[in-house]
């Protein structure tokens, strides 16, 4: 008998209580908006979740355990799912024994992102099939589809979800009969589908297009969990995916929809004929042209996509603008106050002694980017997670010396373990020949995300104490960093100065961490003591 | 029960509008409607404008409202927030600091609550759900000051 539970749920709770019910058994990610609330979910549901110290290493762990037969799942932000691609793009080729999830959340419009880039682009280039949910409901049917299509077909299964899906809450029904078991893990040595050399390889990418080749077939079958709704005459049909449907529905409710479920391989053949049905088709999808593009090559009877359409996030407005044919849409400007940091965050100390000494400062990811706006101005670059010593390096190596002295790189301490250990290597391996001064803001937690933990704090995700808690100056020593200095932000304003200053001027490499916890983690540590 | 019912709480980050729209749309759902609640998180809790859409009927379809479809406007900072007025259906309310006594709120953390109070007046739903459903959302220490702020919105 089926047994039948609702709750009011955002996609980020839905996508870990399929996962939980799914019999996954690990969880590993890292953090990043909109995507951070599905581990924290999911080891509060009791499955184990870890946060990894980044997106590659995260699909490392979760590929291993797929490869012993178990489910995993990985998480992570778009951005964070380039850093983990080089092992999905050959994982698609080896595939799994078990089951690996992958989502991937998007941030069209960028509300917490530097870029707005389309995952099913890069699943398309990487052979890795995408489902797109529209609400929270199919985010839970999909992750669980996902799980069972990824161990049918042995291959990793990409859910891609965008902001309003993973931080809308929408009603999801699921039956309490349905779950099913943990598998248990058993190694089984293969090495023609797991050790990747070109000669395993070759026949690996036939095997991958033959596999993607079957999921088109089902995909254009009626099992498929793409959805046909005929509309009420034959002037419009719309094609449409993920939250994008629900704002198309929402602006022609008498429409006919093909809604897409499982976007890449996508059914081309039986979106087609659905076109043919109708006397115009428009596709509303978020982000890149990436259907429409598609469809246009097989021939559908879709409109090609003004590239308007390409900037932002969707809502019913837009869905009707671009429906009505216009090519000029602008939302109204709203005033709107910008994020900006905490009071008393130790990040507004730590920016001054570098504004003080005209610094060309080289920065990074999280809530001290705040710091290049207004009142603080005190930030020159920043593009991606842990890029800020490599820059910072560049442009030592190529000023006139005068300026290269000027310039610093700021990292945060979450950020250093994600990506910023391979530029310090760089920075001891091909040192300018000014030297280079690295300034570490470490707050002690990834605070942008919302306070997550990391190698560094002591603590795993659940917040309970871990083996071991790794230190930034122990590791900067043993990397042959010469200076390695500590000082507080708040308290030692001038001492940090003076010490900057002696450093700038001479041709060593020097590591300062300027360490005072964020106000808001440290609340939250307190709070969860008590 | 056929019409959708558009709700925005708006404000400020760290002024409680998501967990006024988390508390709303909870109450919404146990009461049989079906709901959509949209919001953005992330560079929005540093202390930037934020704002949370609320949809409730018997069916709704996106999680945004649309443009000149606000039925309720809570504008809980209204330098920032009052900026959605634009937004607002013909007949459309704006509910906002103004509509109580803030002096007799125990804490100004508690806006975001009376704000639902006010709301409250608009909406059938016995006073009691309401009650029982913010207790769910604070800690007990906390569940006296907020009942209190409800009723004094509610009772303005």
């Amino acid at each position: 008998m089926p047994k039948f539970e609702k709750k009011l749920l955002s996609g980020n709770e839905a996508v870990a209580l399929a996962a939980f019910h799914s019999g996954c058994a690990l969880g590993v990610g890292y953090p990043g908006t909109p995507s951070t609330e599905i581990l924290e979910n999911f080891s509060l549901l009791g499955g184990n979740a870890e946060w990894a110290p980044n997106e590659k290493v995260a699909a490392e762990v979760a590929l291993g355990a797929a490869f012993a037969d178990a489910a995993s799942l990985a998480t992570m932000k778009h951005v964070g799912f380039n850093v983990a691609q080089d092992l999905f793009f050959t994982a698609s080729y080896s595939g799994v024994q078990g089951a690996f999830v992958a989502v991937v959340a998007d941030d069209p419009g960028m509300a917490s992102s530097q870029n707005e880039q389309d995952t099913r682009s890069l699943a398309y280039a990487g052979g890795l099939p995408v489902l797109e949910p529209s609400d929270s409901q199919e985010a839970y049917d999909f992750t669980r589809l996902a799980f069972r299509l990824s161990r049918r077909w042995g291959i990793p299964f990409i859910l891609r979800t965008t902001t309003r899906i993973a931080h809308s809450n929408t009603p999801v029904e699921y039956d309490l009969d349905s779950l099913e078991p943990l598998h248990s893990a058993k190694y089984q040595k293969d090495i023609s589908t797991h050790v990747m050399v070109p000669g395993h390889a070759k026949p690996s990418h036939l095997r991958l297009r033959r596999k993607l080749a079957e999921i088109l077939k089902w995909n254009e079958s009626d099992e498929s969990p793409n959805m046909v709704v005929e509309g009420k005459s034959s002037e419009l049909g719309i094609i449409a995916s993920g939250v994008a449907f629900q704002h198309a529905m929402e602006a022609a409710p008498d429409a006919g929809f093909f809604k897409v479920a499982l976007s890449h391989p996508l059914p081309v053949n039986k979106i087609s004929e659905f076109s043919k049905r109708y006397k115009r088709c428009v596709v509303i999808e978020e982000g890149d042209p990436y259907m429409t593009t598609l469809l246009l090559a097989a021939g559908a009877n879709v409109e090609p996509r003004d590239e308007v359409w390409r900037f932002g996030e969707f809502n019913s407005d837009r869905a009707k603008a671009q429906i009505d044919g216009a090519t000029d849409y602008s939302e109204p400007a709203v005033k709107s106050k910008p994020p900006q940091l905490c009071k008393g965050c130790p990040h507004v100390y730590s920016f001054k002694p570098l504004v003080d000494l005209n610094c060309i400062v080289s920065g990074d990811i999280g809530c001290y980017t705040l710091a290049a706006m207004k009142p603080v101005s005190g930030m020159d670059l920043q593009i991606c997670m842990g890029a800020s010593i490599g820059m910072g390096l560049g442009l030592r190596k190529v000023l006139p010396e005068s300026e290269a002295r000027r310039v610093v790189s700021v990292i945060g301490d979450s950020t250093f373990m994600h990506s910023g250990l391979t530029g310090l290597l760089e920075m001891v391996y091909n040192p300018p020949p000014t030297g280079h001064v690295v300034v570490v803001l470490d707050n002690s937690t990834t605070a942008m995300t919302g306070q997550q933990e990391h190698p560094g704090t002591g603590r795993k995700l659940d917040h309970s104490p871990a083996p071991h808690t790794v230190s930034i100056a122990d590791v900067a020593k043993a990397i042959g960093v010469q200076n390695v200095e500590f000082f507080n932000p708040v308290r030692d304003a001038e001492k940090i100065t003076e010490y900057l200053r002696e450093k700038l001027a001479t041709n060593e490499l020097t590591l300062i961490i300027l360490k005072q916890p964020c106000l808001l983690a440290a609340a939250n540590l307190a709070k969860m003591k008590a | 029960m056929d019409k959708v019912t558009n709700i925005r709480i708006a404000g400020l980050g760290g002024m409680g509008v998501l967990k006024a729209s988390l508390i709303l749309s909870e109450l919404l759902f146990e009461e049989g409607y079906d709901v959509k609640k949209a919001e953005v998180h992330g560079m929005s809790q540093r202390g930037g404008s934020i704002s949370s859409d609320v949809r409730f009927g018997k069916k709704v379809v996106s999680p945004m409202i649309g443009s000149g479809k606000i039925d309720f406007l809570l504008s809980l900072e209204p330098e920032w927030s009052d900026v959605h007025k634009n937004s607002l259906a013909r007949g459309g309310v704006v509910i906002s600091p103004a509509d109580f006594d803030v002096s007799k709120l125990k804490s100004a953390k508690s806006i975001n609550v009376a704000a639902l109070g006010v709301l409250s007046r608009h909406l059938d739903i016995p006073e009691g759900r309401w009650l029982e459903t913010i207790a769910k959302f604070f800690p007990e220490k906390l569940r006296e000051a907020n009942a209190e702020a409800f009723m004094l919105g509610r009772n303005s």
